[in-house]
């Protein structure tokens, strides 16, 4: 049997962060006290009538030109119709059959190979309420504060083809989502989640039939599920058994997917056009304001720091993650007096860990593009070491200033006089008495242990390259 | 003669020439609302504040302050209109003991003018009907022929003003539910423009048919309590404004009434059709030119009307699941079980019929068949009207098949449901119509003349409709 394929598709839904809700002017906020944000709107009382929030719509034509997809200057709500008790209408409106954004595509990058997945449509619609099932109460309580949180729900066609794709995409949505201000992304918060559609074929075959997993609650959970479903309707079809049409729940705690329903359980949600809401009009020129807002993507930085600066794919994706670090390293670079990947090198590894050990953001700290470059300057041609590099930064960091005058005030510059190293030298060797006769006895890591008394002595300042060769010369004289 | 006798311009008069209080006016409305209760259930609950607002109205005449023409004036109101902390049950078990937390749109208009709301009237469960005889609280009798009902669903608020248990009321017209009732009822009711009265607060039957109609003893008593609730409200974006100068014309000579040839054509007792067709040759004779049109698929009105009413209800009443207001079953075991006995229990036949029906109509399979259909053929008759507007500045109409409805006798549903083919056609294009009383059959049972405009044009309609009332000789009598 020939190798099969799989073939996925993902649906994710975002929480927009609009101060009010969709269809009433409730606030939109998370971990307020249950049921303080709400209004006969949201609760659908009988009578009520829902008003569209424009924020909403501008939103979405965002990330829909984000995605490069078509807008639709007319689209409508629709009303997806099923019972639940955190729905308080009933239906949740929705938008079916012409939603705000149409076709578009994102390009990410996936073992060094730019990827083009579809995007079918990206539509907004309202949230529903939380169930809380409470020990204490035996019964299931329900709180409407989520209730109208305006969503958008991202479709992508059956473009993915690995867990791994799945997981990098999503990490490219969500980093757009946040650089371009409209969602918060936290998954906690269950701000954003989706909904996973596998199915496996055999190459050159037409698709086969999917399968789509609910209760997807976090990107790893979404790549354990993908791997899941795949061996198992790989199993399946290497039984000659049939993948039938299945709604899916993941379990991510047992790592395994159970059935929901089947096809002929499958829901008809009735969709219908909202009659209490009219047509949803985007004009060409709101279009092209909401364009002009939108600032280089990290998926294209992603792209443009592996192939123009030579970083590796998670270096890349790190800084250009979360703007600020882009940012930084942008302008740091931006005269070509460091180089990318020093500047790389310090942003990932002391920068993000300071970051994430305080919590501040770059902005929050001292640190400029302008210092930093000249902090990679200095370690690049030797001017500090590698550790002396690392206080200094620490000191950009937290007070700020300038470069030149901290190495200067540290006492952090390398030391290359060639009188002093080759006094250092003598000293080193003069009270390593041992460690000189190993090295002769041919222990080759002795001289490795003199080297680093060496730095000690110079508490770090000596040139650790010059040192190294005067006092292996010195070594080879005395033999 | 007691005060309610009067109707609301001469009230108003009263007030001012301090002939009488509002309190009187109240109190013998109220008075005669309470003797005619026993007789024809009109009422569902009455409201026990209203003496506050006759009070305060006293207050300003002593004070000498300016206040409205409707200040004062006892009004009743369908019970499917929200009125903050008065139980607002449209007729049904379902929501019984249900009390708003707010007022409608309208409601609070009235209430700003001063109009003194006396009580809720009884009406067909969730304005399902056309007999007053569907709802929890029994069947509202007709004040004029006990054995008949007052028409439906706006029963209630036509019997009430038609006894004098109120001088004007409030009714809601989805399909003829005001228009049909006033007819019964020897009253004139209007039902606006769709679009020109917010339907907030509305608890909605099918909301892109569903619009808020007066009830009057004369065309300007109508006119007059219809501009009141007249106006765009932002909670309801179907809404928009049309100007209304404040007095109504007569010289009328030379208007165009068309009469739809189909129209005219379909089924109607002798009686009704020579008393339409002697009101018809009276304007003739007073000056109007007659014209006959044709609108081919008018007749198809009826089932487009029964098809997206019934989806927009399956809806709509959807939310009235047990969980956070309105009847719920007892001693339900799962959700599923809570559900269906809440639903099944809390509603009425007739309502339980049309949620059937408009879930059949938009289940996947017969969307297309049934519900996309009736919304293209829905477009189609919108543009006929279009067309045929240009040939007429009126039509007019039947507004029943029949001047009575024997309470108790069974008739078979497509009997009942095509007897609406006078009121759907222009309740389908969103036209504002109006029913004047034209005359009496043999059995001194009213009939109900019924004039359509075309979309935003309700001022020809009452024009037309007061000049009709004049030459007929006014309210009382017959030229």
């Amino acid at each position: 049997m020939a190798k099969l394929e799989s073939v996925i598709g993902l649906e994710i839904h975002a929480e927009l962060k609009t101060a009010t809700k969709i269809f009433c002017g409730c606030k939109n906020s998370f971990g307020e006290a249950p049921n303080s944000q709400i209004c006969p709107v949201c609760m659908g009382l009988p009578g009520t009538l829902p008003r569209l929030n424009s924020k909403v719509c501008d939103f979405a034509v965002k990330m829909g030109l984000a995605l490069n997809c078509k807008i639709n200057n007319i689209s409508r709500m629709d009303r997806k119709n099923y019972f639940y008790p955190d729905l308080p209408k009933a239906y949740q409106i929705s938008q079916s059959d012409v939603p705000i954004c149409g076709n578009g595509s994102l390009d990410i990058l996936v073992k060094d190979q730019i990827r083009k997945i579809g995007i079918t449509r990206i539509h907004i619609e309202e949230d529903a309420g939380k169930l809380i099932h409470d020990d204490e109460y035996s019964g299931t309580l329900c709180d409407f504060n989520r209730c109208g949180v305006p969503l958008i729900e991202i479709v992508t066609a059956p473009d993915i083809k690995s867990s791994d794709e799945a997981r990098i995409f999503l990490e490219s949505i969500r980093s757009i989502l946040r650089y371009i201000g409209i969602s918060d992304c936290k998954m906690q918060e269950g701000s954003i989640r989706c909904d996973v559609n596998v199915s496996v074929h055999e190459k050159g075959t037409p698709l086969g039939t999917r399968c789509e997993l609910k209760n997807v609650n976090s990107f790893s959970a979404a790549v354990r599920g993908i791997e899941y479903e795949i061996i198992r309707q790989t199993e399946l079809i290497e039984k000659n058994l049939s993948v039938e049409r299945e709604t899916r729940r993941w379990d991510d705690k047992k790592g395994i997917s159970i059935l929901m329903r089947n096809k002929e359980n499958a829901r008809d949600y009735r969709f219908f056009p909202e009659p209490d809401l009219g047509a949803i009009v985007i004009s060409e020129e709101k279009v092209n304001s909401l364009r002009a807002e939108i600032p280089e993507l990290p998926n294209k930085k992603v792209i443009r720091y592996v192939y123009e600066y030579g970083l590796n794919y998670s270096e890349a994706f790190l800084i250009a993650d979360n703007h600020d670090k882009a940012e930084l390293f942008e302008k740091c670079i931006e005269k070509g007096e460091c180089s990318p990947k020093s500047a790389a090198n310090r942003i990932v590894g002391e920068i993000t860990k300071y970051m994430n050990d305080t919590g501040k953001s770059i902005s929050e700290t001292m640190l400029t593009p302008k210092e930093l470059s000249k902090l990679c300057v200095a370690a690049e041609n030797g001017t500090i070491s590698s550790s002396a590099a690392k206080t200094v930064l620490a000191e950009l960091i937290i007070n700020g200033g300038n470069t030149d005058k901290i190495i200067e005030k540290l006492g952090l510059a390398q030391n290359s006089d060639d009188n002093y190293l080759c006094r250092l030298a003598d000293d080193v060797i003069s009270a390593n008495q041992k460690s000189v006769d190993d090295f002769k006895n041919g222990k080759s890591n002795a001289f490795g242990h003199l080297i680093g008394q060496a730095m000690k002595i110079s508490k770090g300042k000596a040139d650790p390259k010059k040192i190294k060769d005067i006092i292996l010369k010195k070594l080879k004289m005395e033999e | 003669m007691m005060l309610c006798d009067y109707t609301a311009f001469e009230l108003a008069y009263m007030l001012r020439k301090k002939q009488c209080s509002a309190m009187e006016i109240y109190s013998d409305t109220l008075q005669r609302a309470k003797e005619m209760q026993t007789i024809t259930n009109a009422y569902i609950s009455f409201n026990d504040e209203a003496f506050k607002t006759a009070e305060k109205i006293d207050i300003m005449i002593a004070e000498g302050k300016d206040f409205p023409l409707i200040a004062g004036i006892p009004i009743a109101v369908k019970d499917n209109i929200s009125t903050k902390g008065l139980r607002t049950t449209c007729a049904s078990k379902m929501l019984c003991n249900y009390i708003p937390p707010y007022d409608a749109c309208v409601i609070e208009k009235l209430k700003k003018a001063g109009a003194v709301i006396i009580g809720k009237s009884n009406m067909d469960e969730f304005a399902i009907g056309s007999a007053s005889d569907t709802g929890y609280f029994g069947a509202v009798h007709n004040p004029i022929n006990y054995y008949n009902s007052a028409g439906g669903s706006s029963g209630g608020s036509a019997a009430s003003v038609s006894s004098g248990g109120a001088v004007l009321a409030i009714g809601s017209d989805t399909g003829g539910s005001v228009r049909q009732p006033a007819s019964l009822c020897g009253v004139v009711g209007f039902c606006p423009s769709y679009g020109t009265v917010s339907r907030y607060g509305l608890i909605a039957f099918a909301s892109s048919l569903d619009r808020i109609g007066s009830i009057g003893r004369t065309v300007k008593d109508t006119y007059l309590l219809h501009n009141i609730i007249n106006g765009s409200d932002p909670k309801d974006v179907t809404t928009s404004d049309i100007f209304y100068p404040f007095n109504l014309n007569t010289g009328l000579s030379g208007i165009r009434i068309g009469i739809i040839k189909e129209l005219m054509e379909s089924y109607a007792d002798d009686d009704v059709k020579s008393s339409v067709m002697d009101a018809i040759r009276l304007m003739e004779k007073n000056g109007s030119i007659i014209k006959e049109i044709s609108i081919s698929n008018i007749r198809s009105a009826v089932n487009a009307y029964y098809i997206i009413s019934s989806a927009e209800a399956s809806s709509n009443l959807a939310r009235f699941d047990g969980i956070r207001y309105g009847y719920r079953a007892p001693k339900c075991e799962n959700l599923s079980e809570l559900y269906k006995k809440s639903r099944s229990e809390g509603f009425g036949e007739e309502v339980k019929r049309r949620i059937m029906l408009g879930t059949f109509v938009l289940s996947e399979g017969f969307c297309d068949d049934y519900y996309k259909r009736a919304v293209s053929l829905r477009s189609r008759l919108c543009s006929e009207f279009n067309e045929a507007f240009k040939q007429c500045d009126v039509v007019a109409a039947p507004v029943y098949p029949k001047a009575g409805i024997k309470l108790g006798v069974k008739a078979t549903l497509t009997e009942v449901y095509s007897a609406d083919i006078f009121t759907v056609p222009s309740s389908i294009a969103g036209l504002p119509a109006i029913s004047v009383p034209c005359g009496m059959t043999r059995d001194n049972l009213p009939v109900g003349l019924q004039l359509i405009g075309n979309r935003l044009c309700d001022k020809i309609v009452f024009d037309v409709a007061y000049w009709y009332e004049l030459i007929r000789g006014g309210i009382y009598g017959e030229t």
